[in-house]
Order: structure tokens, then sequence, then C-alpha cells
């Protein structure tokens, strides 16, 4: 894994958002559980190196769409989707496509903190371990620390990196998933409300660390919490009922938002 | 309820008055809950009774199946009896047919001090000695011819109903035509207990001998080896089919109709009698496939037949266990399907595995009907080299002693039952402890 350094990150970082370079686009995505149709024909752009915030009200499908982004849903049994959805050019729901490769680019955290009981070391290493990115040893735990440093979580544990991963506490199990995910190195990292299981200063610090990693990864996060949103993320989408009703820049959305539905939201006339 | 709430004084300013207390059926409640707590309790005691009772009767009768009375004397290896017109070097068929019990019966008759008796009394001390020591005593001749014309001490079995008088199992007050040992019989057994000839001893051959008609010189060995046999068999075939049909039905299985009817009769075969799982046995493994009969080989394939639904089902359930949050972190990460299952799910379900195995085993090794069928009901005595070899297992022995008629062998049906229920004990002990070395939280 190559760390950039701290001015080219930025400089990369300035170059990307003045291109406005898209990572993933959704063109007509459309979800169906049996017959029950969950999403409308969502078309979002994710920008590259950008958190995108996705809000909504409960069961507006959300949740949906990110996980249609790493093909998730597959595991769904009577899922079906619809539309095109593109990574750097490629339909990820192509037959080409490998969904094992897939996942290895787009990586996923998830609402409940979800470390294998196993070692905190064997929890990071894992997906290096199996995709053959760590040849050595040594190479295994650079890996290791790097990822666990990259969440946060290396001055707290990494003299017990032995002990079980189920042993931390929430936050820090939290991190340990973030770390896992990072570990493999995605291009992509998903997470679907991170935070809805942590206290408040868990929160904070997962908040901050998402910031850090938006030098390297793109992001795209599923938050209930609009201060969240507000917070860590540069491109907010607000759903609803299936609907992407308006994807636009955070301070935009916030304060002066297109869609009347979105300002009703925001200001807690519904959801 | 009886209390009447009495408000104690009130301040003027502060505590409020307590609303009068409503009838909300705490009463009716509790007592419903200390009437269920009995039921409980009854229930428990209700089982505890029967089991308590189960063990008692087995081992008040069982526990002297492990002792046996031995007689121990100093035998001469007559050349008068054993080879009068010295033909053994010429002919070695001569030591294997010569007359042991008349040696052994001459030896207790010196000891006894009958120094001449006529046929009645020379029978009834032959009455004393076990068949099995023609045997025993033809097997010391034959390793060791010159022991002919020697006297030396040798231990053997007493007969049967010896035993039986000598652990007090027989009513000597009942007229001694209806019984199996006579006065003078029970008057020589206390005159050698005194002298300490005859004693009780472990009864090692409970475990190593075969089938005999004998019940004193019968044993489970064969019994406890064809039992061996099928557990391995069972174990070897069941846990790798059972435990591959269950990953497959539970993770990568489509849910359609067809998987629907297969779980359905998966679960029905756990119900079906086992004897048909004989009659399934005999039909395809013996009759069709030409195994041979009363092989412990055909009865552990029955067997196994008889317990892969019960690790199918264990397992299945076990897997079903393991939290979906676990497969998402893995597929999530980009595992395949399989190392998600290999590296993680199945590592969660190894203690439900494990403990639906033995539960299985256990299950299996207690089984009777179907091994009826097969022929393993037999009269086995050479303990089997091989499972293809005809062989019985501990519950079929304890089916064939139970139904023969002399009393020794009732201490020895009560024995067979404790050697196979410390068995089930210790099977389950070793599921208990598998279960914790594998458990983990998660």
């Amino acid at each position: 894994m190559n760390i950039m350094s701290e001015t080219a990150a930025e400089k990369v970082l300035e170059k990307k958002m003045n291109e406005i370079s898209y990572k993933m686009i959704g063109e007509a995505v459309s979800v169906y559980y049996g017959d029950k149709r969950a999403l409308y024909d969502v078309g979002l752009k994710v920008r590259e190196n950008t958190v995108t915030a996705l809000i909504g009200p409960s069961g507006c499908g959300k949740s949906t769409f990110l996980r249609t982004l790493n093909r998730m849903n597959d595991t769904i049994e009577g899922c079906r989707v619809t539309g095109r959805i593109v990574l750097d050019g490629d339909d990820i729901y192509d037959p080409s496509i490998d969904v094992v490769e897939l996942r290895a680019r787009v990586g996923m955290v998830f609402q409940k903190p979800n470390p294998f009981p196993k070692s905190i070391y064997e929890n990071v290493s894992y997906g290096p371990r199996i995709h053959g990115l760590a040849r050595t040893k040594a190479d295994m735990d650079a890996v290791v620390e790097t990822s666990l440093q990259r969440a946060g979580l290396w001055n707290e544990v990494k003299d017990r990196l032995h002990e079980s991963g189920t042993g931390l506490s929430g936050g820090q199990q939290q991190r340990l998933c973030i770390a896992r995910a990072v570990a493999v190195s995605p291009e992509v990292i998903l997470m679907d409300e991170p935070c809805s299981a942590l206290d408040p200063i868990a929160t904070a610090k997962i908040e901050e660390l998402i910031h850090e990693l938006r030098a390297n990864f793109t992001i795209v996060i599923v938050t209930h919490s609009m201060q969240q949103a507000a917070r860590v993320s540069q491109r907010t989408a607000m759903f609803h009922l299936g609907n992407l009703v308006e994807e636009n820049d955070t301070d935009k959305m916030f304060t002066n938002p297109d869609d009347q539905r979105t300002q009703d939201y925001i200001m807690g006339r519904f959801g | 309820m009886s209390e009447t709430s009495t408000t104690p004084p009130m301040t003027a300013i502060g505590i409020s008055a307590a609303p009068a207390r409503r009838d909300i059926g705490l009463g009716r409640r509790y007592a419903a809950e200390r009437r269920f707590r009995l039921y409980g309790m009854a229930a428990i005691g209700f089982g505890l009774l029967f089991l308590f009772l189960l063990l008692f009767s087995v081992v008040s009768k069982g526990y002297t199946a492990f002792q046996q009375s031995m007689i121990t004397i100093p035998v001469e290896f007559s050349e008068q009896v054993l080879d009068r017109n010295n033909e053994r070097a010429a002919n070695p068929q001569k030591l294997m047919t010569a007359n042991y019990p008349i040696i052994a019966r001459d030896a207790l008759a010196r000891q006894l001090g009958v120094t001449e008796g006529d046929r009645a009394t020379l029978r009834e001390i032959s009455g004393m000695i076990s068949d099995s020591v023609r045997a025993q005593l033809r097997d010391i001749v034959v390793a060791d011819p010159s022991v002919i014309g020697t006297t030396r001490d040798v231990t053997f079995l007493a007969h049967g109903n010896l035993d039986s008088a000598f652990k007090g199992q027989i009513d000597l007050s009942v007229d001694e035509k209806n019984r199996k040992v006579s006065d003078r019989q029970v008057g020589w057994m206390n005159q050698l207990a005194e002298s300490g000839v005859l004693a009780k001893h472990f009864n090692t051959g409970l475990f190593t001998n075969g089938a005999s008609s004998r019940p004193e010189a019968a044993g489970v060995g064969v019994a406890l080896i064809g039992s061996l046999y099928m557990m391995l068999i069972v174990l070897v075939l069941s846990l790798p089919i059972g435990v591959a049909a269950s990953i497959y039905l539970e993770e990568f299985a489509p849910k359609n109709r067809l998987t629907d009817l297969i779980e359905v009769n998966i679960n029905n075969l756990a119900a079906v009698p086992s004897i048909v799982y004989g009659l399934l046995g005999l039909a395809v493994f013996i009759n069709f496939a030409g195994l041979p009969r009363s092989a412990a080989i055909v009865g552990g394939l029955v067997l196994t037949l008889m317990t892969l639904p019960t690790i199918i089902i264990a397992t299945r359930a076990a897997l079903k266990a393991v939290p979906p949050s676990i497969r998402s972190a893995a597929l999530g990460l980009g595992a395949s399907k399989m190392q998600t299952v290999f590296h993680h799910v199945l590592p969660l379900a190894m203690p439900g595995i494990l403990t639906g195995t033995i539960i299985g085993l256990a299950h299996a090794l207690g089984e009777t009907a179907p091994l009826l069928l097969i022929g393993m009901v037999a009269f086995v005595a050479d303990v089997p080299g091989t499972p293809l070899d005809p062989a019985t297992a501990l519950p079929v022995q304890i089916y064939m002693w139970a139904n023969e008629a002399e009393r020794a062998f009732v201490e020895r049906t009560s024995g067979a039952i404790i050697v196979l229920l410390i068995f089930l004990i210790l099977m389950n002990v070793g599921a208990i402890l598998l279960r914790r070395r594998f458990e983990r939280r998660w």
C-alpha cells in the first residue's frame, strides 16, 4: 500500500475536486425483493475521494442502494437488480465481473460491528490473506499495522493483537471492522450506518476517521443522523420511498435544498 | 388483598397521598407461577425417581457379574489319564482330545478329601467345575507338553451354579431336588471357601470372552469389539457425509420445492423406526451387495444410515445458529462462499455438530432392532479380527443373555447393561467436553 505524503494527497485531492471524476455511476437502478419493488430508477454518481452520504427515512431504499454497489444484495433470496452500475467504466453486474474481485475493490462496513470471533490480528489479516496481498509474515505485519493505524486503533490494541476481536468495546470493534475493510486496499468503502450502535464519543472517533480515509478512498455512507451527514460528507443524496429525491453538495443540501421534500425531512417534518 | 392503606400523617407540603392500590391480580399471577413451579418439580422428581429405580435395579443385580468364583488347586497332569500309551509324539491329536476334566475332578476330589467315591459323588464334584476347564488345561498342556507327569497350581472357573450359590443367589431353603446345587456341594463349597481355595476374583473374562453356553465363561468381548467396529464405521461414514450434506443444503442449495422436499424427507427419516433400517440393510447390503451376514461392517452401514438424519438435522441447526453478520463480514471482504463457510461458519458451528454427532453415535451404540435383522444376533465365540467377521453388539448381547434361563446369566445381563451405560456416559461426557473446548463467544 503506498502511503502518500500529505501534500501529495492534498494535491491529488485538489486535482480530483477540480476535475470531478466519478468513481461509481448508477444508472436507472431498480431493485426488486420478489414482487416488491424497493428502488425506482435511481441514477447517482459517486465522486472519487469524496464522502457521499445517503439519507432518508427508514425503508426508503438507501441501504438497498448501498448494497447494490458491491452486490451484497446477491446473497438475499429473491433479490433482483436492473439498470447499470459502473465502477471505473465496468458494469459490475456484467457476467464477466467476478463478485469476489468486486468486493475486494468495494469494501463494506456494517451497521452492527461484526468482527470475526478470532484475534485482532487475524481479523485484519484475513482479507489480505485470502486475496494473497501479503507474501511474507513481515509484509502481513506491516499491512496489519498500517490498517490499524489508518483506523485509529493501533495505539489501543498494539499490545494485544492476539487477543479476541470480540473482547473490544463497541466503538473499537467498529474501527476494527474498518481496519479489516481497509486492509484489502479497496477503492471504495461502503458504510451502512456505521455509528448507529455506538455512543457519541465512539461516533466522533469514527467520523474523524472517515475524514482521514477520504484522502485514499471513496466513501459512501448511509446514515440516519442529519448532523452526521452534514459533518462527514461533501455530497448528500436524499432518498424517499425508493426514489432518489435530490443529490447535491452537502452544504447546499442543508441550507437551501432544491426539493421541498428534502427541506421537510431535514427540518424534521417527516421521517 | 387484605391490606388497607393506612395513610401516614401528611405534612402540608411535599409528599402526595398514595393512590388506592389497584387490584391487578398479583395474587393470582403468583399463585399460577407457584403452581407451575410445583408441576415442574413434580415432573423432574418423577423422572429422577425412575432413573434412580433403573440404576438401582441394574446395579444391584449386575455388580456381582464383575466378580467370578475361582478355584485354585494343585492339579496333577497325570500321564496315566492324559496319555496312557505314550503316543503323543506320534499322534499330536492325542493331546487335543485327552480327557482333561478328569484330572481337574480328581484334583478337586483330592482337595476335598474324597479318596474314593461312587459315580454319583464324582459327578457332583465334576458339577462344581466349569466345563471351560477342558480348554484351559488343554492349552496348558499343548503349549508345554513337559508338564505331563508333574503337579502345578491351576486357577480355574467354578461352575456357574456354584458361582451363583457362592454369591448367595440361590435360595438354599428350597427343597434340594428343586435347586441346581445339592446340599453336599454346598458343604464342599463352604469347606473350600474356608481353606481359601474357592475365592472371588475380578472377572476379566467378562470383558474378553465371547459367547458361551456356560454362563461363567461367557463375556461381552466379542460384543465390545463388534460395537467398536460399528462405531468407527458410523463415525467415519456418517460424519463427513452428514456434514457435507448439511453444508450443501444450508449454504449452497437453491431454496426451492426440491430442497423443501428433501428437508421434509430427512426429518421423516429421523423418525423412521429403526427396524425398517434393518430390513433395508438386509435387502441392500446382504442380499444385493453380497456382504457377509452377522458382520460388523453391515451393522455399521445400517447404523450409518440410521444416524445420518440425526447428524444432518443437528448440523443444519448448528449452521443456522451462526449469526448472519459473520457471513456478511466475510463476503463483504471478498471471501468466496466456500471460504466463508469453511473459514468462519463451520468453526463456529463445530460444537453443535460434534454434540449432534456424538448423540447420534450414542443412539447407534444402543440400537438393537436393526442388528437383529442382519444376523448379528448370533452365537459368536471367537473375537472378530476384521469388521467382515461375524460379531455381535453390546445391546444384542444383552438381549440374548436376557433370554437365557440360568441364574448366572441374570447378573451378566445386568453387568452388560452397566458396561453399555458406562460407554454411553463416557460418550456424553466427551460431547460436553468437546463442546466446551470448541465453544466461542461472538
